[in-house]
């Protein structure tokens, strides 16, 4: 039982971070009905972000955490953002009425480029940043096994909900949310109603690029240790989470993103850690066989 | 009010519209009949820039809005209805009546709500259900209460009656006719159905192969005889009343 509220609390957290990757996957999908396959290396640029901003303001002498954490959210949120914004503009804006594999292909490429351009200009090693924030609350001792929720557990979940309950709210209730939506059901009616279709679209890549640098911030503190190839594996395993989910329904990317997490962490608590992953793509598999739309994703049904 | 001038539209290598050119002036009911495929939808999207013509003018009320795109053209206070309704399947009513909205002041959004739920009683009743599940006339009535969100000052309207039973067409002509006399929006109203649009519209052209065969009053395109054998006796849509 101690055990298995431990694993519960860490793929909780593990869960939200993934989410927070997803929902960009499934707002652009929804809307320009592509898989943007650089939105991992967004994530992996707001991880260093992260670490260069919290090593620079640690030699300016700042260290209280909570400002600190502050600044650097708001870095990450602010560069990812252009770095989001200029990816559509580069590589899909130019191909929105190309055959569909050509952006996919592009994607692909910038996925590649992005990678290979951390690389060249923060190196090839693993980069550390030392524990920020440390302690927490023990929840429960029992025969020598305690439950711990640390105070960055804490955060990183009180944060992520916040998030996405905002996140929510924009998409359900603002002109904005509003717009977006009928973009992804019918972009040429959105446009004859006065919408901005493109600058919408970048929009979504904006706010897509901000939710992955809030995970890249959480990854950095959480682990200690990124490189410019994380990207990879997150962006695929919250690409996962988005279709299990199903992928276009923001709650889905959600819950799938709390889904991965929690099967890693239980996986990895009550069998082998090596075969995690196997685990998670294992499920998805499973799923898509029984609900080819994913866990919230619907069918297109439609009275003509 | 709205001036187009020899404009020529393409879909790849075909040549859609060969120099087409009409005019609508402030307060008319303006109707295009014409075979299909004859260009009469590719004129009112033409006109939205989307696709936009080639060559030719189109000034709205004194502006040149040829060249703009379509997001800043329906800000000059024109909106379009267009073929095959295109209301957003997966969000409410009213959603899509404030989608209708996006370049209206918004300090007009309660007066606008009100008067196209006393133009379409049934859209008030239906305001919470998605638009994907309204029936076919439910459906063309939101698409104009949708365009009439915008306090547009010209609109434009494609095949409204299409697959509607007889009785709801007429329901919707008359529509048509109340919110170009009392609410004094010009109308520029694209049709199968001739023998009604005809009747409605102050004047009227008819399109053959992307170019403008005739023009005249809606009385004299009725009387007409080539109009008369081409699109009303025994030709499509010729519902008797």
């Amino acid at each position: 039982m101690e055990y298995f509220l431990q694993q519960l609390i860490n793929g909780l957290t593990l869960g939200g971070i993934y989410a927070l990757i997803a929902i960009g996957y499934t707002m652009v999908y929804g809307i320009i009905g592509m898989i943007n396959f650089a939105h991992g290396e967004v994530y992996m640029i707001g991880a260093f972000i992260a670490v260069i901003a919290f090593t620079a303001l640690g030699l300016l002498g700042l260290t209280w955490v909570p400002l600190s954490l502050a600044i650097v959210l708001m870095l990450a949120i602010g560069f990812t953002a252009i770095y989001g914004w200029s990816i559509e503009r580069v590589a899909y804006r130019p191909l929105r009425s190309a055959p569909r594999l050509a952006p996919l292909i592009s994607a692909i490429g910038m996925s590649i480029l992005l990678q290979n351009y951390v690389q060249v200009l923060q190196g090839a090693k693993i980069k550390t940043l030392p524990p920020m924030i440390e302690g927490g609350l023990t929840l429960m001792q029992v025969e020598g096994f305690s439950v711990r929720l640390s105070y960055l557990q804490i955060i990183i979940l009180l944060l992520t909900v916040s998030l996405m309950a905002a996140f929510s709210v924009v998409i359900a209730r603002t002109p904005l949310g509003r717009a977006q939506r009928a973009c992804e059901q019918d972009r040429r009616m959105a446009s004859l109603l006065g919408v901005d279709v493109d600058r919408t679209i970048s929009l979504t890549f904006v706010m897509g690029a901000g939710l992955a640098a809030v995970a890249g911030v959480f990854v950095t503190l959480y682990y200690g240790v990124i490189d410019f190839f994380i990207g990879f594996l997150a962006g695929l395993k919250a690409f996962t989470a988005a279709v299990l989910g199903g992928i276009g329904s923001l709650a889905g990317a959600m819950l799938g993103g709390l889904l991965i997490g929690l099967i890693e962490a239980f996986w990895a608590g009550y069998f082998t850690v090596e075969y995690k992953d196997l685990a998670v793509f294992a499920i998805l598999v499973i799923v898509l066989i029984f609900r080819p739309t994913g866990l919230l994703g619907q069918p297109e049904v439609e009275k003509v | 009010m709205l001036s187009v001038a020899g404009i020529r539209t393409f879909y790849g290598q075909i040549e859609a519209l060969k120099g087409v050119s009409i005019e609508v002036r402030q307060g008319e009911i303006v109707t295009l009949i014409g075979a299909n495929g004859a260009g009469k939808s590719t004129l009112l999207m033409s006109i939205c820039g989307n696709p936009q013509p080639r060559a030719g003018r189109i000034v709205f009320e004194g502006q040149d809005i040829t060249r703009l795109s379509t997001h800043a053209i329906v800000r000059h206070g024109l909106a379009h209805a267009p073929e095959g309704r295109r209301i957003f399947p997966r969000m409410s009513v009213l959603e899509n009546l404030q989608m209708g909205a996006t370049v209206a002041d918004p300090a007009h959004y309660a007066d606008d709500l009100a008067r196209v739920f006393k133009l379409f009683p049934i859209l008030e009743r239906r305001q919470q259900q998605r638009g994907g599940t309204l029936s076919g006339g439910e459906q063309q009535m939101l698409s104009i209460g949708r365009a009439l969100m915008s306090r547009p000052r010209l609109l434009l309207l494609d095949e409204p009656s299409l697959g509607l039973a007889p009785l709801l067409v007429k329901q919707i002509f008359r529509t048509i006719a109340e919110i170009n006399q009392r609410e004094g929006v010009t109308v520029l109203l694209v049709e199968q159905n001739a023998f009604h649009a005809l009747r409605l519209a102050h004047r009227g052209y008819v399109l053959v192969n992307g170019r403008i065969a005739l023009a005249g009053t809606g009385a004299e395109l009725l009387a007409n005889r080539e109009v008369r054998s081409a699109y009303l006796e025994g030709g499509h849509g010729a519902v008797p009343a």
